[in-house]
């Protein structure tokens, strides 16, 4: 496909893929290129050698990124992405390796010194563990939060809210509660490809039945003339209430603000005292 | 160090002296926003220094994961808060590798020009919260006149001062009317020079801005390298690295402009380098302004940018059109990439990865804060407490950007 946009044009990827595929050996897995990006796939337990080659031998002098991507379908759920940038070369290639939630990834922080913030923010939202990282505490997320939020598994609104205690004059944190439900819009369009099911239509896919139903006759319901001399029978005395004149068995029940024992409707917050609310000093009234 | 002796402890040797530990920020001017630094010191020389950031952590990229492409797009705005537009120039330009969509070049000359008003923008913050650092008051006032100036030019652009959210995928959103380029071009002619020039009349060869910055935080080009520094505090090591040159994007390719370089690689030379950007911006416009051409200013593919409104009320296709565009948004095909500009602070980079659908699958920004900031610690050592505030003001951070 002919390139038409214009987004960043670098240096020809012709032969590198070919070149590097080489030089990386064992580790390497596959490699491809999609949309003018040259992705190399290698093994887990080589990537700081795979690295380490690219950076030495093949002049990807900056590690300018570490992604995390999280695919909760695949064995190994979690991608941790490296983008390298060569400034000789001007050139760009992404290497990328897979891991799960308990094996650690092996640390790049002796190649470049950069890799230890960009692993640690990894770790924080996704919960990759780097082998070798000697400071792998969280990094955007605050102090003593738990759970990785970039997961696909973890709810967007969170777990926890916190908010300033004007009674406690400290923040307190409080499980989320809201409002109102979150709204997900969804406007996909139920011809292309979104795989959900609209309501009624499960009933589209109900396997046809054996005996195909048909209007009931007399015989299968017991209407006729019997049925029917049968209706007009008494079957009981008549509700008390036509005998004797009619009375309440339950009284209605009292009106709700009356009731004293009921403790009165308070809200979570209390107003904070305005800045402008007269002092009680006395004396001065207004002129 | 030969003229000084150091004076001996006045303890006996019974007392131990520890160092001294101290909050830097998170509520301090000098902290550029909600950054927090555990210092540790000896007297007044630093020895260590742990940032803490992400005290603005805002879950963007989570965020943009249940967002469609084009409602994702204000995110960018509100990230680097002081460049809004070179945030949507990364993004923008990596949905259009995705689709494989092409830009008019009028839309791409709009786009450039804006960027680079975007750059003078956020030099002009920088180069005076910068000066206002080291304790220059003056010249801030005088550049926040010009930084008015830019917001207005955005404003008349797009309607809104600071969150534009001017580029769209396929283009800008409108087109300009002409007064507003004869206006712009007005002010890169006679007001930016002088204004500019006056203010850094005043600090350039200044005594105490020197005795303040130079030869303060020196980074080898192999540190600046390993670091994984970009923009002018790459250039100020003296490596030659502009994206905008090396990995040109919409029309930077005919723009003719130099890439200031530093020799010293300290808080000055990254300083000069933004002034020098920003006459070199000033070039890039005037050379957009001079080459623009009429025509369109978004894509045709209708697809991907919607009609216009009068065309609308004329045609029920356009009408469709436009109704999906704004519901469900466009499809972008799957596959992964990363696209990076240059930035005013760096290299700002958006790792997209798309399943098919209409919503990124995941989108990782790459802020050009991060790395700098992680290098505070290897820059500070061994200087003294009151150089930290001009080393942060040379690395140019804002935190929206940098925790996201």
């Amino acid at each position: 496909m002919a390139v038409i946009h214009s987004a960043p044009r670098i240096a020809s990827h012709d032969g590198v893929a070919a070149t590097l595929e080489q030089a990386l050996g064992a580790h390497h897995l596959r490699s491809h290129e999609e949309h003018g990006e040259l992705i190399f796939t290698v093994a887990r337990e080589g990537i700081e050698d795979v690295l380490r080659t690219l950076r030495d031998e093949h002049q990807y002098q900056q590690l300018m990124e570490i992604a995390g991507v999280d695919f909760p379908s695949r064995a190994e759920r979690f991608e941790v992405v490296y983008m390298l940038l060569s400034v000789t070369k001007n050139h760009r290639i992404i290497v990328k390796t897979s891991t799960d939630e308990n094996t650690p990834v092996p640390s790049v922080t002796s190649l470049w010194y950069n890799a230890g913030w960009l692993e640690r923010e990894v770790f924080d939202l996704y919960g990759v563990v780097f082998d070798g990282n000697t400071d792998l505490r969280r990094i955007l997320t605050d102090y003593g939060f738990e759970g990785h939020p970039f997961r696909k598994d973890f709810p967007l609104t969170g777990y926890i809210e916190l908010r300033y205690s004007e009674d406690e004059k400290r923040v307190v944190y409080e499980p989320v509660e809201l409002a109102q439900d979150l709204r997900q819009f969804d406007f996909m369009s139920p011809w292309e490809g979104a795989d959900y099911v609209l309501p009624g239509d499960e009933k589209a896919d109900t396997p046809p039945v054996d005996e195909p139903k048909v209007t009931d006759s007399p015989a299968d319901t017991g209407a006729g003339a019997d049925t029917d001399e049968k209706a007009d029978d008494k079957v009981s005395a008549g509700s008390p209430a036509e005998e004797d004149g009619g009375d309440y068995r339950t009284p209605p029940p009292d009106p709700t603000e009356d009731r004293p024992d009921r403790a009165k409707r308070k809200g979570k917050t209390t107003d904070t005292k305005a800045a402008t609310e007269p002092q009680a000093t006395g004396g001065k009234g207004e002129s | 160090m030969s003229g000084l002796h150091l004076e001996e402890s006045p303890t006996t040797g019974d007392d131990t002296i520890s160092n001294y530990t101290i909050n830097f920020g998170p509520q301090h001017p000098a902290a550029h926003g909600v950054l927090r630094m555990v210092m540790e010191l000896d007297g007044e020389i630093i020895e260590r220094v742990d940032p803490h950031v992400g005290l603005l952590h805002r879950g963007t990229e989570k965020l943009i994961e249940t967002k469609t492409y084009l409602q994702a797009l204000p995110y960018f705005d509100r990230l680097d808060y002081c460049s809004p537009l070179c945030q949507e120039h990364s993004y923008v330009l990596a949905i259009e590798k995705l689709l494989n969509v092409e830009v008019p070049i009028r839309a791409q000359y709009l786009r450039v020009m804006f960027a680079e008003l975007t750059r003078i923008s956020n030099h002009m913050l920088n180069i005076g919260a910068h000066v206002m650092d080291v304790g220059a008051m003056t010249p801030n006032l005088w550049v926040f006149e010009l930084r008015e100036d830019c917001m207005n030019f955005f404003e008349r652009a797009s309607g809104a001062r600071m969150h534009s959210a001017y580029f769209r995928p396929g283009g800008v959103h409108q087109d300009v009317p002409l007064k507003l380029l004869t206006d712009i071009g007005d002010w890169v002619d006679s007001r930016l020079p002088e204004l500019f020039g006056d203010a850094m009349s005043l600090v350039l060869d200044n005594r105490i801005f020197k005795q303040r910055n130079v030869d303060i935080a020196i980074v080898s080009k192999d540190d600046a390298l390993a670091w994984g520094f970009s923009g002018p505090l790459i250039r100020a090591a003296g490596i030659p690295w502009d994206l905008r040159k090396s990995q040109p994007y919409d029309v930077y390719d005919r723009m003719e402009f130099d890439i200031p370089v530093g020799t010293n690689s300290d808080c000055y030379d990254r300083f000069m380098v933004r002034v020098k950007e920003v006459y070199e911006s000033a070039k890039i416009i005037k050379q957009c302004l001079a080459e623009m051409p009429e025509g369109p200013i978004a894509s045709d593919d209708r697809k991907v940018a919607p009609p216009k409104r009068a065309e609308m009320k004329q045609s029920m296709e356009a009408l469709i059109h436009h109704f999906k565009l704004y519901t469900e948004g466009f499809h972008v095909p799957a596959g992964e990439v990363y696209v990076a500009t240059e930035s005013p602070k760096g290299e700002f980079g958006v790792y997209l990865v798309s399943d098919g659908s209409n919503k990124p699958y995941r989108c990782k920004i790459r802020p050009t804060a991060f790395s700098h900031l992680q290098a505070m610690d290897f820059m500070c050592k061994g200087h003294m407490l009151p150089d930290a505030t001009a080393i942060l003001g040379a690395i140019d951070v804002v935190f929206g950007e940098c925790d996201r």
